[in-house]
This record gives structure tokens, sequence and C-alpha cells, in this order.
């Protein structure tokens, strides 16, 4: 465990959608290269929370924050700041794939041309790394220049890790990744999140229990916009300190 | 009786379509059999491929229309060129730039464009894209295949921008978020994600656009000088398919050769107009199987 390194750490932090606040006083330290489950019943306020930590919310009009986050000790709210950089370090996958309408090879090579790559031979190794990354080179390596949407739904969601990582982020957001795959495509983004977590600094949201548990060194369990509990994911499993989060991992509630 | 009642509508429906149907086919036929004894006397090579329109010749009356359709499409070629680019980034300027506040001035004024007859856009195109034109370019005057291009751009605009408009609101979020997601700016996300996930309906609006410019005649009557010669550039007056019907028709003796001949020309018309529809929707068609 990397305690001392903190990549992320949020403090004071409020968010609100309109006059609606969708979470309060959240505060929680993400170390690098580890894996961050956020579990909790649905509108806890989890997506809103991992929207924030890239800066994705300022796409919705009329929403509001107030408190940090800070990036490697860089405040990504702060004024001047470049939102386009932050996204860059912080890359995220969505619950829905979400491909383009292009090949499977311009998915992926998207975030380096508009990054300004134009070297054809860096971005075929690039691409050809991330897809790699993403476990999905052997699969699609005779038809990189078909449709995304020929490919199944798993393909299709590795696809978006592929093109998350092909801009070589920092951090990676997702937000219920597997919620829309059968079992086989869900271990698949599973296995494969425990191999990214070598490179990268993973943050996901999950509405399945036994998935956080797998897969998460770290658990936040959050409830009506605030972080009710955080710590290792062995003790919130097995030992939580919060009532709530007993009733709610026993699945008594949520 | 509720089932009765239910046939009674379908009954109703199908009959308006038939309507609209029949109208159509009642158009085409009048067209045809109108334009046909023409081709007794005039070969149909003659009619479309020569440029001397001269029917009221006492010794050889001629009937080319060539310079008419070349007039016709290079004011409508004008026109697209003009409007399309304007009305693709005035459509993306509305739906992912402009603060609610100038969306909710800019599309009440776009659709009073639409709203403004061709009379008066002609009328403007005499006393002030001519004047202007001619200036610019140094002419005697400015009445020529350039205003006409710029008046029906004028006109197409707001088709194109509205319906433009719809097809880039109607592309997920989904999209401009992966776009986001990875670091792209706002102009980096609209050019190269939301208009080519929309450019069926962006192809869509401008095809309409093309098919208003076509067939407009009031204005292009009015604004390119109505020479009936083949223009070699967009400064020569030209005079469309359209103006040469509008203005001949109202004084030509009846059941002549001239007047059969007009109709002829009415048939080219909507020959093209019909191929533009039928190309359009093939392109779509296409398209939008590879895509989804």
């Amino acid at each position: 465990m990397n305690r001392e390194h903190i990549k992320i750490k949020v403090k004071d932090f409020n968010f609100f959608y309109g006059e609606e606040q969708a979470l309060k006083n959240v505060a929680m330290d993400i170390y690098k290269n580890e894996v961050i489950g956020i579990i909790g019943p649905s509108g806890c306020g989890k997506s809103t929370f991992l929207r924030s930590l890239n800066r994705m919310n300022d796409v919705i009009p009329g929403v509001k924050y107030e408190g940090t986050v800070t990036l490697d000790g860089k405040n990504i709210f702060a004024h001047g700041i470049d939102v386009v950089d932050i996204r860059r370090k912080v890359g995220m996958v969505f619950q829905k794939s979400n491909p383009f309408p292009k090949s499977v090879f311009d998915n992926v090579a998207y975030g380096l041309r508009i990054n300004g790559e134009k070297n054809k031979d860096v971005i075929a190794e690039k691409v050809e790394k991330s897809l790699m990354g993403a476990a999905l080179w052997g699969e699609v390596k005779d038809r990189l220049s078909a449709s995304a949407f020929d490919l199944s739904g798993g393909q299709q969601q590795r696809l978006c890790i592929a093109r998350a990582l092909a801009v070589e982020p920092e951090v990676l957001l997702m937000d219920e990744p597997a919620s829309a795959l059968d079992p086989t495509a869900t271990s698949k983004i599973e296995e494969l999140i425990q191999e990214l977590k070598k490179n990268y600094t993973i943050v996901i949201v999950t509405h399945n229990m036994q998935q956080a548990a797998r897969i998460s060194d770290y658990t936040a369990f959050f409830m009506m916009g605030e972080l009710i509990e955080y710590d290792v994911a062995g003790k919130v499993f097995t030992n939580p300190s919060k009532k709530i989060t007993e009733e709610y991992i026993t699945g008594r509630f949520g | 009786m509720a089932r009765i009642k239910e046939n009674m509508i379908h009954g109703l429906f199908f009959l308006n379509g038939l309507v609209v149907v029949g109208v159509l086919c009642g158009i085409f036929a009048i067209l045809v059999f109108t334009a046909a004894p023409a081709f007794k006397e005039i070969s149909i090579v003659e009619f479309l491929a020569t440029v001397r329109w001269n029917p009221t010749s006492y010794y050889k009356p001629s009937y080319g229309i060539l310079s008419m359709i070349v007039s016709s499409l290079m004011v409508t070629i004008g026109a697209l060129t003009i409007a399309v680019p304007l009305g693709i980034g005035t459509a993306a300027y509305l739906t992912d730039v402009a603060s609610p506040r100038v969306r909710e001035v800019a599309k009440p004024v776009i659709e009073i464009l639409a709203g403004i007859p061709s009379v008066v856009l002609g009328f403007l195109g005499i006393v002030l894209v001519g004047p202007i034109i001619a200036r610019v370019f140094g002419l005697p005057n400015g009445l020529n295949a350039i205003n006409g291009s710029v008046l029906l751009a004028v006109m197409a605009l707001p088709t194109i921008i509205s319906l433009s408009e719809d097809a880039l609101n109607s592309v997920p979020r989904s999209f401009t978020e992966a776009s986001y997601a990875v670091g792209a700016t706002k102009w980096q996300t609209v050019v190269r994600v939301k208009i080519p996930a929309a450019i069926s309906g962006i192809f869509a609006s401008c095809m309409l656009g093309m098919g208003r410019a076509v067939g407009e005649t009031m204005t292009v009557l009015m604004a390119t000088g109505c020479a009936p010669a083949m223009p070699r550039n967009f400064l020569d007056p030209v005079r469309t398919m359209t103006a040469s019907i509008a203005i001949e028709l109202g004084e030509v003796p009846y059941y002549t050769t001239h007047y059969y001949a007009l109709f002829g020309i009415g048939l080219v018309l909507f020959v093209i107009t019909f191929l533009i529809n039928m190309a359009a929707d093939a392109v779509l068609n296409k398209y939008q199987v590879k895509v989804r």
C-alpha cells in the first residue's frame, strides 16, 4: 500500500445542481496506483463525485461547486486552470459504452490526433499499445477499419477503455463500466482493472457490491450526497465502522 | 361500433395520403402531356443541348434551353457554396457556443428570415446587393449570377440552420462527453465528433435548401439580369429555367410550340428536383446503414 502518495485530494467539496445539493462536505484522499471503489444507493451522488474529478460536470448547465479537488497538489477548480489538460490527465470510461461512429482504429486514435499527434507511425504504435492495454488487440487486430458498432457490447466497452488509455492519462475514472455487460465480459473488465492499476490510479463507481469487494483496494460508501465511510476495502466489507454501511453492504436496503 | 370508427379513421388517413400522391401524379401528367406536342417539332437533343432560345423568331425559331439549365445550376451551386458553410457554422454556434439568451433571440430572428417574401428579397437584390456587386467588381450593373446566388443563399439559410441545429442537438451527449474525456476542446468536439455524427441530418438540410434554391423564381427573375445567353462566369447575367417560364408564359399564344416548350422546361425542372431528392435519399440511406 502506497499511503504516502496522494494522487487526488478532495476537501470540503460541495456540489449543486441548481438549488439541489448533490454532494455535502466530501473529503477523500485517493492514493496512487490503487483501485478506489465507490458504492452507494442510486442517487447518492457517487456518479456526480466521479464526474467532478475530471470536471465532466461542467458540461451540465447550472451546476455549482465549492471546496477543492487537488490533482498532484494543484486545485483543478482554480481560476485559470486548463480543463482540457485536466481531462487529458484524468481519463474517463462511461457507464454505457460510447464509441464514436468511426472505425475501431479511429476511435482509439482520436485522442492522439486531437492532442496534435500527426506522425502516422506513432499513432499506429500507440493505438496498438492501447488496444493491448485494454485486452482487445487480439480480437480486433484484423478488423481495425471496421465500424466500432460492429463490435460486441463488451468489446465496445474495452474499446472505450483503449480510447481513454491512448492519451496516457494518470488517473482513470470508471462509471459503472460493466453494468451493461454479461458476466463473461464483466470478468474480463475486472481482470483488466487489476492489470491497469500497475500504471494508473483507478476510481470506479459500481452498483455491484461483490464487484467492489473483488476489485477495490479502498472502498468509499456514499449516501444522500455524503461520504459515510472510506477505508481499506477489506475493512469496509468485513468490519465497517458505521452501522448504516453494514446495513447497506448486507443488502438491508439500496 | 368502435371497429367502424377505427376503420373510418383509417380510411380518412388513407384518403389524405392518396390525395397527395394523386396531386403529384396529376402535376407530372399535365407537364408530360402539355410538353409532349413540343417535341413533334423540336428534337430532344436540340431542346436540351443547344444554347439558342429564340422561340419568337419569324424565320427560324430556336428552342435550346442549355443556357437556362446551366444558369439554374450555377445560381444554385453559388447559393449552396455560400449557404452551406454559413448555415452549418451558425447551427454549430447556436447548439454549442451561444449562451441560452443569445439562442432565444437568434432562433426567432432566423425564423423571420424564412418568412421574408421572395419579391422583397428580389427588390433588395436590385437596390442593395446589385450596386455593391457592381462596385466591388467594377461592373456597369450588379444584376448577375452572383447576385442571385447571394439572395438564394439568404433564402436557403433558415432551412439549413434550423434542420442542422436539430441534427446537432440530437447527437447523443455521450459522444460529446467521450470526446471531452480525452482532452478535446469544444471546437475539436464539434468539428470532429458532432458534425460527423450529425452528417446525415445536415446533408438532408442542405438538400432541402438546394430544392428551395432550384425552384425559386421571383428573386432570380428580378436580380439576375435575365439574359437568355450562355453565362461564362458568375459575373454574367443569367436567366434560369424558372425565370424563363415566369416571364414568357403570360404572353405566349396558347397551344403553340412555344407554349408547349415552356411546359417542357417545367418538366425538365421537375425531373431535376426529383433526381436531386432521389440522390439525396440514396446517399442518406447508404450513410445511415454504415453508421448505425
